[in-house]
């Protein structure tokens, strides 16, 4: 052993870590987040190129949740893919269902009864509700807040009570069939939505009070995740990111579908394109939708639930592509019938992938842990990225 | 439109209605001026979806098709064009930067090249994957059972 004797003392010029080049090695550092963490709502794995704390550039690795969704419709009837659907965007599986119907009901010309339009827009809405109430509580644990995901949890679980009771199935609903719906709504339906629509209200107030002025929910969330809205259009991004851009466009508006156009609402806008102003635009389209919910529940006409339907679907030679706006942007279906009673091609465009291509160009320039919070105010839903 | 565009480029393109919805059918070779024709003067500035549809029994055997939207006009249109197996297209990523991903899900699934598209991998199935599978000739229950033997160390994903 040496004798700690004989050593030199420590001299101030050998230890002095700035004369030390090995000592802060500035190279740039590759680390990977995911597939499994519990921040990336699912399976995402995210390959980061750092500099220190800073976000050089990300590459997103996906596909492990992959199923063939699209090649499975392609052997099965148009009837036996209908509940496929739902499993793609799991937290919306109405609005998936809805988009599917009324693509097949265009291709094949028919358009479900008034009555069940509305029954349709009413559960749509509430869909729309759930998942953002769902974002909402994942995001704001992301970040750091326990405490909202208590609360959202708690008022979601009033609506999947409403979709159980209508159809038996709490998430992947099936609520909607080709041609208008299944089943008749249960007595006392709208009854419950109404009581649903005035116990939610002062709901969303009190997640506002809890977030919308929290000092450390600011700072965490303003000037994160900046992207234009020309960024937006070019990137393809759509849903509440584009319209925190400032970018007023849905396509419930723009274009409409189902009876949306009887309904009189507005669509939220943001300026800034950050993390705050995506979260006070979906609050302010939770309030949206419980408007219409409370105008359709009041105008539901009486009369048939189901259009002149075949039993055996044989839709003419053709081809479509119907689009509705869902909870996360832009959910289109393209199908294309060979006239047989499978369809030959289902392309179904996801908003949450397209939407997730923008992550690179978000978290450029940001910190490790504003990553988190960009996934989160993305909204993506892996079932509905990986297909 | 529809005349002008034809005016310009000749008989390569076919303008159709279905179900009230408009597409084009436009020759393989007016491919990528067409397009960006229509992005910088028709003002179709966003890019909603690129897919493919496979006819194994045509003499070219793929449908690519761009779905376009127009924010200023609030109008949609398709663009379709064919192509043989084993050609490639031109990449329309420097027109919409969205095509990247949407080219390399059509990629992965017909195995239909773009050219110039700057990181043309597959993206839903693993690297190493042999086969397209939203080919007609690919069964339902097929897969590179020697992928998943070697990666996964299961004797079949079945």
């Amino acid at each position: 052993m040496t004798d700690p004797n004989t050593l030199s003392p420590p001299s101030l010029e050998t230890h002095v870590a700035a004369h030390d080049d090995t000592f802060l090695d500035t190279n740039e550092l590759v680390i990977n987040m995911g597939p499994q963490h519990p921040a990336t709502h699912g399976v995402l794995r995210v390959i980061l190129r750092l500099d220190g704390e800073k976000v050089l550039g990300l590459e997103c690795v996906i596909g492990y949740l992959h199923r063939g969704v699209e090649k499975i419709a392609e052997n099965r009837t148009y009837t036996m893919f209908n509940p496929y659907v739902d499993r793609m965007d799991y937290v919306a599986a109405v609005s998936n269902g809805l988009g599917y119907c009324e693509a097949v009901e265009k291709l094949l010309s028919v358009e479900a009864p008034p009555r069940a339009q509305y029954v349709r827009v009413i559960l749509t809405e509430l869909n729309r509700i759930t998942s953002h109430q769902l974002w909402l509580g994942t995001h704001a644990l992301d970040i750091g807040a326990i405490t909202p995901l208590f609360y959202t949890f708690r008022d979601r679980e009033e609506v999947l009570k409403i979709f159980e009771k209508y159809c038996g199935a709490r998430l992947t609903t099936h609520a909607f069939r080709i041609g208008g719906l299944q089943y008749e709504t249960y007595n006392g339906f709208e009854q419950e939505v109404k009581n649903f629509l005035n116990f939610f209200r002062p709901k969303i107030d009190e997640y506002e009070e809890l977030l919308t002025t929290n000092r450390i929910w600011v700072e965490r969330t303003r000037k994160v995740g900046v992207i234009s809205g020309e960024d937006c259009i070019a990137l393809g991004v759509t849903g509440p990111v584009l319209r925190a851009s400032g970018v007023k466009w849905d396509i419930r508006k723009a274009q409409p579908y189902a009876n949306y156009k009887n309904f009189d609402f507005e669509i939220p806008t943001g300026q800034n394109g950050d993390t705050y102003d995506r979260y006070l635009v979906r609050m302010a389209e939770m309030r949206q939708s419980v408007r219409i919910i409370q105008q359709a529940v009041e105008g539901i006409p009486e009369g048939p639930i189901m259009a002149k339907v075949p039993k055996v679907m044989k839709p003419p030679v053709g081809e479509v592509y119907h689009s509705i706006e869902a909870p996360k942007g832009e959910l289109g279906y393209f199908i294309v019938s060979d006239g047989s009673t499978q369809p030959y091609r289902v392309r179904v465009r996801p908003p949450s992938f397209v939407n997730l291509q923008a992550l690179d160009m978000m978290c450029r320039g940001q910190l490790v842990a504003d990553v988190i919070a960009v996934i989160g105010t993305l909204d993506i839903v892996l079932g509905e990225v990986d297909r | 439109m529809v005349a002008r565009l034809k005016g310009m480029h000749g008989s390569g393109i076919e303008a159709l209605t279905h179900l009230g919805q408009n597409y084009m059918v436009v020759d393989r070779s007016l491919m990528p001026e067409i397009l960006q024709v229509l992005r910088n003067e028709e003002q179709f500035d966003y890019c909603v979806d690129i897919t493919a549809v496979h006819y194994p029994k045509r003499e070219k055997q793929f449908d690519v098709v761009w779905v376009l939207y127009s924010f200023p006009r609030n109008e949609r249109i398709r663009v379709k064009t064919q192509i043989a197996d084993g050609a490639s297209l031109e990449s329309s990523v420097p027109i919409w930067a969205t095509a990247n991903w949407l080219e390399r899900e059509v990629y992965d699934m017909f195995g239909i090249k773009f050219d110039g598209h700057p990181d043309l991998k597959r993206i839903l199935l693993p690297d190493g994957w042999k086969g397209y599978p939203l080919r007609k000739d690919y069964g339902i229950l097929q897969q590179d059972n020697e992928w998943v033997q070697i990666n996964l160390g299961i004797e079949s994903g079945q």
